[in-house]
């Protein structure tokens, strides 16, 4: 048989999707509550009293399309890391799954594509509330949820490495601290990073959720050629991530 | 063609050797017990049948597939029933036989639900969430999900543990309606009975190795002989008469509150008090012989 034969993943992703039909409500309603919260807090609160407006832009659209990039990593970066974590040591499902035709490779990509997925699709939720609150909708918006599926397969790649590296479920603590909130802090959403110390802004480049920030922008307010760059950069880290993941997986799952 | 051929497979974990050498041959159409105590390598041996362990020495082929390289195509072919329950508990019953049906390549999902759901006897639970079944409805669900594909091979691990006495009996008939079907079934358990009602054969397996094989009447006769005398009483008169019996050449084991006098009917006079029950032998009493251990 074959290496990554579309009917195994099918398979895994039809097993998420089974189970998502159990939970899609109060996941979408958490999706679409969030960011309206955040925009009232940070953007009318924060517009009213301190900042109207970032480079020309109404800080409550500067924070709404950064908002993207928050919805992204914590609906794909924390289920990967939970979601795997508990699916191999409390529920035994990895094994149900391996047990079956299926390897390592296709288990971990289907996992990923899944994630992507449905990151992919919540992560436009800030923006089309922030339409609402009087963005203008563009053209280039159309592009945001493949940019944001593409960063979400980054992600989720990076969550299950994690879920296969950690021995306890309390170490995602040090993955959170350590890793997601500094990423969260440091991608442009709520403040821009050029106010930032010189070596933060170089170290920042790197930041897969920086360039997913400036996509969106880029989405709302108008590409520059650059953008092909930070494209290319995110397709990079889910390719990185990808293996790295199979390869943390492969070492956990086959004794 | 065998559907099962190990030879000289070895599995370490660390300085654990949980597979030692091990040679086993399942021919195709029976049901083979591997009947071993706890940490024999009985789980082990399964997972290294699915391919989820890789051999550190030793050939291994299942159904014409050598493995760890066709471990996939192998795979495809067999159907797993694991120790422990890993079903989908939000999701349907019949959801979690389609998700498996697809995975196993089934071309027609709804007919193989429809079958596994009436071996289950499940066809009217089908739309209720797994966490809403009983014990024995979940462990019948298990079994038909690895049935789903129709495959040649089952690989058992341990059916009935920890369940109660009724749903073990429940297990047993479908496990039998296997059997009679010609399925291919290997079957690792700890319990005697599960083996001697449902095996064709069976392997006892200790630290790593199959160590005797045999119908369980074979085994019985080659190891434990025609009859067992269990003698009771308090501990002294069983030390004296376990001493008895071992200086007159016979094997006694512990039996709970009791000893048991192997292969009593060729006990001299004085060997055995007059007292003891008098039982034929049993597989129990070969694979305490065997093992050492105490049976469940």
């Amino acid at each position: 048989m074959r290496r990554l034969e579309p009917a195994a993943i099918g398979g895994v992703m039809s097993r998420e999707l089974a189970n998502f039909r159990t939970y899609w409500k109060g996941t979408t309603f958490s999706s679409v509550l969030e960011p309206i919260v955040y925009l009232l807090a940070f953007g009318l609160g924060l517009s009213a009293t301190l900042v109207d407006e970032v480079n020309g832009v109404p800080y409550i659209e500067f924070v709404g399309t950064g908002m993207v990039a928050t919805a992204v990593i914590f609906s794909s970066a924390l289920p990967a890391m939970f979601g795997t974590f508990v699916k191999h040591r409390f529920q035994n499902t990895y094994d149900a799954i391996l047990a079956a035709p299926v390897d390592v490779e296709e288990l971990v990509t289907a996992e990923m594509l899944w994630i992507g997925l449905r990151s992919g699709t919540y992560g436009c939720v800030p923006l089309l509330v922030t339409i609402a609150f009087g963005l203008d909708p563009a053209w280039g918006m159309l592009l945001v949820p493949i940019f944001c599926f593409v960063t979400a397969l980054g992600f989720a790649g990076f969550g299950v490495a994690m879920a296969a590296s950690v021995a306890k479920i309390d170490q995602f603590n040090y993955v959170t601290a350590l890793c997601i909130t500094p990423l969260f802090l440091v991608a442009g959403t709520f403040f821009p990073i050029d106010g930032l110390p010189h070596g933060v802004q170089v170290v920042a480049q790197l930041n897969p959720l920086l360039q997913l920030v400036e996509l969106v922008r880029g989405g709302a307010f108008g590409f520059e050629a650059v953008d092909i760059l930070r494209f290319a950069y995110l397709a990079g880290f889910a390719l990185l991530t990808w293996r790295i993941a199979v390869s943390r997986m492969h070492n956990r799952l086959i004794d | 063609m065998a559907a099962i051929q190990l030879r000289g497979v070895v599995k370490r974990f660390g300085p654990i050797t949980a597979v030692d050498g091990l040679d086993l041959e399942v021919p195709e159409g029976i049901c083979l017990g591997l009947l071993g105590p706890n940490g024999a390598g009985k789980s082990t041996t399964m997972r290294l049948l699915t391919g989820q362990a890789l051999p550190d020495a030793g050939e291994l082929h299942v159904l014409g597939h050598e493995l760890p390289a066709e471990a996939k195509s192998a795979r495809a072919e067999m159907g797993v029933v694991p120790q422990l329950d890993n079903l989908d508990v939000d999701v349907t019953v019949e959801d979690n036989l389609a998700i498996f049906a697809r995975l196993y390549r089934v071309p027609d999902v709804g007919t193989a639900v429809d079958k596994a759901l009436d071996l289950a006897r499940l066809r009217e639970r089908r739309r209720d969430a797994v966490d809403e079944l009983s014990g024995g409805m979940r462990r019948r669900l298990l079994l038909a999900r690895g049935l789903v594909h129709e495959p040649k091979l089952i690989l058992l691990d341990e059916p009935t543990v920890g369940l109660d006495p009724q749903i073990r009996t429940e297990l047993w008939t479908l496990i039998g309606e296997l059997r009679s079907r010609g399925t291919t079934i290997l079957m690792s358990t700890h319990y005697i009975e599960e083996a001697e009602r449902l095996a064709d054969e069976v392997a006892v397996m200790t630290k790593g190795k199959i160590i005797s094989r045999g119908r369980p009447v074979e085994l019985i006769s080659e190891h434990a002989g025609a009859q067992t005398a269990e003698v009771y009483g308090p501990p002294e008169r069983l030390a004296e008469a376990r001493k008895t019996a071992e200086s007159h050449g016979l094997s006694v084991r512990p039996a709970g509150p009791a000893i048991a006098i192997v292969g009593s009917e060729n006990a001299a006079n004085g060997a055995i008090p007059d007292d003891a029950v008098v039982r034929a032998a049993s597989l129990e009493d070969v694979f305490v012989l065997l093992t050492g251990e105490e049976a469940e």
